[in-house]
């Protein structure tokens, strides 16, 4: 088991057009550093000053980090963390 | 009563069970607004027309041009320069002349948006930015109507049936814009996001189904995925805080 990260596919130039990458157990901003390390300036995309970027929701399964424990939410081993940037396009 | 004409023409869905003449004269009854003229309101009032809604008050303050023509189907190289809204009401009407359609060229604003919304029973969000989508959300709050916010981005959608103070509002969801980018689109992403909020419209007037309430549809066309996430009502949130 490990923790499966979705990827947009506005990031996905970021992750070498990969839509899933694989996480790491520990909290969500842990995580986003953990993303940062493998795929360079994914991290900037997401966070800013150790905050989720207001305009990007992040899943935990089926569930918004927001209502949750946000940045600290603690990412388990078997979960899915689905990132999900609001798109405003119509 | 529906006439000769209207009973073959909505023959078909009015196969469908839990629909018959009943339903049919519920749609013939209602009133809509929707909201933009382009990529997502083009799909969206074309399917509700044809399906018999009786008055769609549609709203865009822009004119179509080249570059909107591979997902705007309701306008062609003809009307490139006219007003979006006039242009769909030329081809609603065409499509579908038992209904009324009328067209307003305002932008939506804080100011203007309860008159434009009117006496609709429902707001379809086809609007290409936040900060209107923020303005209808607290039209449909104060109106005590829902609203189906739908958007897209290449091709990736997103579509929730919000009704206050049933469900989470559309600020609860999404709680900040974007940054502002001329987006990348290919015509059938509206189309698929556009037809699944046009259902969800006709669904709520006809009374049948089940709503997408309380969860976020999420679609990747590019690998055909369609998940759902729960959205959940923010209790300091700004906009719908006050009705709960």
């Amino acid at each position: 088991m490990a923790v499966k990260v979705r990827i947009p596919t506005p990031l996905q130039s970021l992750t070498g057009g990969k839509d899933e990458v694989e996480g790491k157990t520990g909290s969500i901003i842990a995580l986003v550093d953990f993303l940062e390390e493998n795929y360079p300036g994914i991290g900037e995309r997401l966070s800013e000053d150790g905050k989720i970027r207001r305009f990007v929701n992040i899943y935990l399964n089926e569930e918004d980090i927001r209502f949750l424990k946000a940045e600290e939410t603690e990412v388990k081993d078997g979960d899915e963390v689905s990132i999900v940037p609001a798109i405003a396009g119509g | 009563m529906l006439s000769e004409r209207e009973l073959e023409r909505y023959k078909r869905q009015m196969m469908m069970q839990g629909w018959g003449e009943d339903t049919q004269r519920k749609l013939k009854r209602s009133t809509v607004f929707v909201a933009g003229a382009g990529g997502l309101g083009s799909p969206v009032s074309i399917y509700l027309a044809v399906a018999g809604i009786n008055h769609i008050r549609i709203c865009d303050f822009d004119s179509p041009e080249m570059s909107n023509l591979n997902r705007q189907i309701l306008h062609d190289h003809t009307r490139v320069g006219t007003n979006k809204a006039i242009s769909a009401k030329q081809t609603l009407e065409q499509l579908n002349p038992d209904i009324e359609v009328t067209a307003f060229t305002d932008e939506i604003t804080a100011d203007s948006v309860d008159e434009l919304v009117g006496d609709a029973e429902i707001i379809l969000d086809c609007m290409d930015n936040f900060p209107t989508r923020y303005i209808l959300n607290d039209c449909a709050i104060r109106k005590g109507i829902p609203m189906v916010y739908g958007s897209i981005h290449g091709m990736d959608g997103r579509m929730s049936f919000i009704n206050v103070p049933e469900t989470p509002c559309l600020m609860c969801v999404f709680e900040a814009s974007p940054p502002k980018e001329v987006f990348p689109v290919v015509g059938a992403t509206p189309g698929v996001i556009g037809s699944l909020q046009c259902l969800e419209a006709i669904k709520y007037l006809a009374g049948v189904g089940t709503p997408h309430r309380g969860k976020l549809l999420v679609w990747e066309g590019m690998n055909v995925s369609f998940r759902s996430f729960n959205t959940h009502v923010n209790p300091e949130c700004p906009s719908c805080k006050g009705v709960r």
